[in-house]
């Protein structure tokens, strides 16, 4: 198994965080994982990208073109996300700010709620994880059954107390993505 | 076995150099390998270590020579404008034959260029880009784990050899992060003794000690060079490394050091899907360059397809390796497929490249821009393969 996901948004909306996340909790799955967040010169804003892969086995290009999966969190990340889109891949979108339909009919679209879900849980700073949610759910790539105890060594100590709300993100985002 | 811990490139750097026991660190910021002196602040100054935001590159070089002259395992990084600054700095460390190790994170050339990973700098890393006759050890890491491994060798070596040891990665990297098992702390009293260091014969009852590369007799200056490049052969014929991975089974033999193999291993795993075997061939050590392995390839007529992120550096050992095997270079073809700019090749162009070299489709690569096959200083650059 490989999974190679591409992950977009604007400066803030924790894409760099996802990525992370998504790896570590990979890692602790027993998986080898790479992750190259796109550098740039900016302060803040503009679009955040990173190539994030998982497999069972070692990884060669840490670049990711022809991605498995994409997350696209924000309307001017569609263009990119679709491009770096491989053939039959999965586009997961935020449908809360993604209004407009991909150009590509070759893949499939799943459409998450990811920042009206994050408010419904009390805070759309944690939209990202209601999407790691819907990515794990949609793609099989990780279990994501000792996410609590992830979380606790991911976080240091001084965010512990964000784990529950982040929890029921991701399970948020779990349910979304097997009822879209 | 101990824990995998995740960790930027830098970071695995900056840990690898701690745990070997570097005690002094000199630096200054640039992209992409910023997080590396921040994370030596982070965790030195707590230690009660030198950690030092020099004024400039060229302040930080020079404070890496005071601190490995004083017998400190000494330590400095930059990126690509920053490291052309430390030049003249490591031609001196060099000329006094002190050890310490130097990170180069690429970024695009030249000039200020960009910030995005290259790997423009491989000539300057491996010729000696100061002044002067010397070399340095080079090592270039494929991932986070040899990140930290190759930097917590590199003081090793630099002491045993007693010269700078670069670790020259890019900007990716640098900055990507991968799983990583750290090697165990060494005892700073573990380290080798250096009878050689200034400072420190108050009580010790030895004679004064004096560091420095300025000779004005000649002769005595021609003996120390030529004794230092008996060195260089030395670690020529024990130092050299490499990693080659399916190089029997195929005709067409890839070569890339850094990111560059990491892309030419998945355009290799596209081939074996397509049922094209290619040859995987890897430099762990830029310099010493493993030439001999080349030739021994070359000698089986091999052909060898070189990625890098640069114009065209490393393919340049490549030929003079295929060179050293007596067979003509058309028995052995060196051809060359390189982005640049910040751009990083991907696996599907280095297949692309690589079909086109096994159709017959591509020029070899020639060194200069004289296409010999076609007479002197003609078509300029149409020896650059591109894989079209």
């Amino acid at each position: 198994m490989t999974e190679k996901t591409f992950m977009a948004g604007f400066g803030g909306q924790g894409i760099i965080s996802m990525g992370q996340a998504w790896i570590y909790a990979a890692m602790k799955e027993g998986l080898e994982v790479t992750f190259f967040p796109f550098y740039g010169a900016e302060k803040r804003g503009g679009v955040a990208r990173a190539s994030v892969i998982v497999s069972d086995h070692e990884i060669a290009s840490p670049l990711v073109t022809k991605a498995h999966s994409v997350v696209v969190m924000s309307s001017d990340s569609l263009a990119i996300g679709e491009a770096v889109a491989g053939p039959k891949a999965l586009l997961l979108v935020n449908s809360d700010l993604v209004k407009a339909s991909p150009a590509r009919s070759d893949i499939r679209v799943l459409r998450i709620p990811c920042n009206s879900l994050a408010e419904k849980i009390g805070d759309v700073k944690i939209a990202n994880m209601v999407m790691m949610g819907a990515l794990a759910e949609a793609t099989g790539a990780l279990k994501l059954d000792t996410i609590a105890k992830v979380f606790e060594s991911f976080f240091p100590p001084s965010k512990h107390s964000f784990i529950p709300k982040n929890l029921q993100a991701v399970e948020a985002g779990r349910r979304a993505a097997r009822e879209a | 076995m101990p824990e995998k811990v995740l960790m930027k490139g830098n970071e695995a750097i900056a840990e690898g150099a701690l745990r070997a026991g570097c005690t002094a660190y000199f630096g200054y910021p640039i992209t992409p390998q910023s997080e590396l002196p921040a994370y030596m602040a982070k965790h030195m100054l707590p230690r009660h270590l030198t950690f030092v935001q020099a004024e400039s590159e060229v302040a930080a070089i020079n404070m890496v020579y005071g601190a490995a002259a004083a017998g400190a395992r000494a330590m400095t990084s930059s990126s690509s404008p920053g490291v052309s600054l430390k030049q003249e700095g490591i031609s001196y460390l060099c000329g006094a034959d002190l050890p310490c190790v130097i990170v180069n994170v690429q970024r695009s050339g030249p000039g200020l260029g960009g910030i995005s990973p290259a790997q423009g700098d491989y000539f300057q890393a491996t010729r000696g880009g100061g002044h002067g006759d010397y070399y340095h050890i080079v090592l270039a890491p494929k991932d986070v784990q040899e990140c930290a491994d190759l930097t917590f060798e590199a003081f090793d070596l630099a002491d045993k050899w007693r010269m700078p040891v670069m670790i020259l990665a890019d900007g990716l990297i640098g900055q990507m992060m991968e799983g990583v098992v750290l090697p165990p702390a060494r005892d700073l009293a573990s380290l080798p003794a250096k009878p050689w260091a200034v400072g420190h014969q108050g009580k010790s009852g030895r004679p004064f000690n004096h560091v420095s590369s300025i000779n004005l007799v000649p002769d005595e200056l021609e003996k120390s060079v030529n004794d230092r490049f008996e060195r260089y052969k030395a670690i020529a014929e024990s130092e050299v490394r490499s990693v080659s991975t399916n190089c029997d089974k195929a005709d067409l033999i890839l070569v890339g050091y850094g990111t560059s193999s990491r892309v030419a291993g998945g355009a290799m795993a596209l081939a074996k899907a397509e049922g094209i075997e290619l040859g995987l061939f890897r430099p762990t050590t830029l310099w010493p360059f493993p030439y001999a392995e080349i030739a021994e390839f070359a000698a089986k007529g091999k052909k060898f397809l070189c990625v890098e992120m640069s114009m065209g550096q490393m393919v340049e050992d490549v030929l003079l390796g295929v060179g050293m095997s007596g067979v003509s270079g058309d028995a052995a073809p060196v051809h060359f497929f390189g982005r640049l700019g910040g751009n990083i090749p991907n696996e599907d162009e280095v297949l692309a490249a690589a079909k086109d070299v096994l159709a017959g489709r591509s020029k070899p690569h020639r060194i200069g821009f004289a296409d010999r096959s076609l007479g002197s200083g003609r078509n300029l650059g149409s020896n650059r393969s591109r894989g079209q």
